[in-house]
């Protein structure tokens, strides 16, 4: 048992830090933290489930500003966590493997990543206006 | 050279004891929640930040396309977030005892929430 506490894969003290290892690593860590999204989506309908004036408990925090902080968030780990996984998919049936198509898409991938969440914000903003 | 017959390794699929089924639903999902995703947080959006009324959201997850949309949504979730925190503990958890209690707590906590969360759906679909 002498090999037993040797470095396990993806060993990141030894690593040197590149676009591709972290992008790599965010798409493990909003996938992690949206985790906690998925528990809020179980609140609030479950607040929905038992009724208006629970309902108006989940409304509440939603619209305070942790609550503003956390869907902000929230959804551009989303939005992070969506563009990459579609350059995996890609990745999955053969495309994209060269290594500057790799860092090409990575950086596509983040500016998407930017776009979609300013676009969803602005969506949000019409919405706050009119509804 | 292994002595198993064809029948043999494709029964027991060798040492792993399983198959690509983690892979293969983790990629299902996967294409499921792109549109999903896009619709729901569009969804919240215009209830949440939009401030809608509570018969508003009643009338909206009572009709049979949110209602459904919200099903597939839910159960895709779970079932994403299960394999993915599942393969996060398998890579950086090494003790057998405190691997075992993550797994299973994730186990347990994705087949709770998604029951929670197909109840409550069902129930405001069909409460109004």
């Amino acid at each position: 048992m002498a090999l037993r506490d040797r470095p396990l894969s993806p060993h990141l003290q030894v690593y040197r830090p590149q676009l591709t290892s972290i992008l790599s690593i965010f798409h493990r860590l909003t996938g992690v933290f949206l985790t906690t999204g998925a528990a809020m989506l179980c609140c609030w309908l479950l607040t929905a489930a038992a009724g208006p004036e629970y309902y108006a408990w989940s409304q509440w925090f939603l619209t305070s500003w942790l609550g503003y902080a956390l869907l902000a968030a929230w959804s551009y780990c989303l939005f992070y966590h969506l563009c990459n996984g579609i350059r995996h998919l890609f990745w999955d049936v053969g495309l994209g493997f060269e290594l500057r198509t790799t860092y090409a898409s990575g950086v596509l991938m983040v500016l998407a990543s930017f776009g979609l969440f300013g676009l969803s914000w602005g969506l949000g903003l019409y919405f706050y206006f009119t509804g | 050279m292994s002595i198993q017959t064809p029948l043999a390794r494709v029964r027991h699929l060798g040492s792993a004891k399983e198959g690509a089924d983690h892979w293969w639903w983790q990629r299902l999902t996967a294409i499921l929640l792109v549109p999903l995703s896009l619709w729901f947080v569009a969804s919240i959006w215009w209830l949440v930040v939009g401030g809608a009324t509570y018969e508003a959201f009643q009338d909206w997850l009572s009709g049979p396309v949110a209602a459904i949309l919200m099903l597939i949504f839910v159960g895709a979730l779970f079932y994403h977030l299960k394999l993915g925190l599942q393969t996060v503990i398998e890579d950086y958890v090494h003790k057998k005892a405190v691997k075992w209690t993550f797994l299973v707590m994730i186990n347990l906590g994705c087949i709770i929430g998604a029951v929670a969360a197909v109840y409550s759906t069902v129930a405001v679909a069909f409460g109004g």
